[in-house]
């Protein structure tokens, strides 16, 4: 039996339990620190992404760790690396099998325009492709460069009007 | 007498179409593409040049007569030693040499990449199918004739294309390619910088 709460008034006995906030910031909050990463290690940038991973720079500390094999429960896709044009298929097709809402880090010159791969045979720039978020210069990029992309992708996912996109769509 | 001399001075003797190929290192012939599967075998079995290392082709040039050679390296594991077989491909516009998968299940995917970047055909070849490329790829890229740059095609997954609008597009090349200079002291002189910059994908190469 649900009774309905008619106490509209200021009650001392819950103070400080009580937090008024607008529902973008709660959801942008939730949704910023625990983006599950998609790494899509096609080359030597991947090895950098699992450096990132590991102890030394643990991208635990940002929420990021958990990286997800599946499309479907991932956030984030880490483009790390020389993507080929046999490739752009498949990874776009990762991307449409991801769950809005999504986000994509090109990380490295590979993933951003196709680096020093001038050739018939590489996608120049995944941006080709998928809307990418946040690019990262480096060829491989160190970790903390990748962090410093996460952090810059929490920050646009925390100015996203994220309320009204959830309700309207 | 090496093994590899002993081997090409058999192999000479015994098909009248075997002949000495210049090479600056190992003991190299050229072989008529009819009689290349049996002189694999012989080299194979009679020789002990049991270990196919590697199989490539040449693109002389468009004009050239022949135009496409495919190139043998066997190795002997018992005498220690390379033998490398050349077979020039009779007919320009649809190169053929029989298939050596009979002889080395290793020699698969070597002639699936000669094939994917020459379109060299190789007779008898169980899978011949590109093996770098994807499927639907019209060119053959280490043709002399194909630009560096590539060529515009479409992607092989319709489904990618019309949502995408995108395909392989020739790869922006002004100034390239570019190659370091090994051995440069100046670390600024042997940055990598273009080697040859009389042609672009705006400008065509000269003479080509």
């Amino acid at each position: 039996m649900v009774s309905a709460n008619t106490e509209l008034t200021y009650n001392s006995k819950i103070e400080g339990d009580v937090i008024v906030s607008r529902a973008d910031s709660v959801i942008n909050w939730i949704r910023s620190n625990s983006m599950w990463p998609m790494p899509m290690g096609l080359a030597c940038c991947a090895i950098e992404l699992m450096a990132t991973a590991a102890s030394r720079f643990d991208i635990a500390r940002f929420g990021a760790e958990v990286m997800r094999f599946s499309p479907k429960q991932s956030d984030v896709m880490i483009v790390a690396g020389t993507v080929t044009y046999k490739m752009s298929s498949a990874l776009r097709r990762i991307y449409d099998q991801m769950a809005e809402p999504k986000w994509v880090i090109a990380m490295g010159a590979c993933a951003s325009t196709g680096g020093m791969y001038r050739s018939y045979a590489v996608l120049q720039g995944v941006d080709r492709i998928v809307p990418v978020d946040v690019y990262v210069s480096g060829c491989p990029p160190r970790p903390e460069a990748l962090l410093d992309a996460l952090i810059k992708l929490q920050e646009k996912v925390k100015r996203e009007p994220s309320a009204g996109k959830l309700f309207s769509a | 007498m090496p093994a590899a001399l002993d081997a090409i001075a058999a192999v000479k003797g015994r098909w009248a179409g075997v002949t000495d190929r210049a090479s600056l290192d190992h003991p190299a012939v050229n072989v008529p593409a009819s009689d290349l599967v049996a002189v694999l075998r012989s080299l194979k079995e009679e020789h002990g040049f049991d270990m196919l290392v590697d199989v490539s082709g040449v693109d002389w040039s468009v004009r050239a007569n022949p135009r496409f050679t495919v190139v043998y390296h066997v190795f002997s594991t018992v005498g220690h030693d390379y033998v490398r077989v050349a077979a020039d491909c009779a007919d320009a516009g649809a190169p053929e040499v029989p298939s050596a998968t009979g002889l080395w299940p290793g020699a698969d995917w070597h002639e699936r990449e000669t094939y994917d970047m020459f379109g060299i055909r190789f007779t008898g070849h169980p899978d011949l199918r590109r093996i770098l490329m994807w499927d639907e790829y019209p060119h053959f890229p280490l043709r002399k004739d194909f630009p560096l740059a590539g060529i515009e095609t479409t992607l092989p997954d319709a489904e990618v294309v019309a949502e995408t609008k995108t395909g392989a597009i020739a790869a922006p090349m002004m100034g390239g390619p570019f190659v370091a200079s090994p051995g440069e002291i100046n670390l600024t002189e042997a940055e990598p910088r273009a080697k040859d910059e009389s042609w672009t994908e705006r400008r065509p190469k000269p003479g080509a």
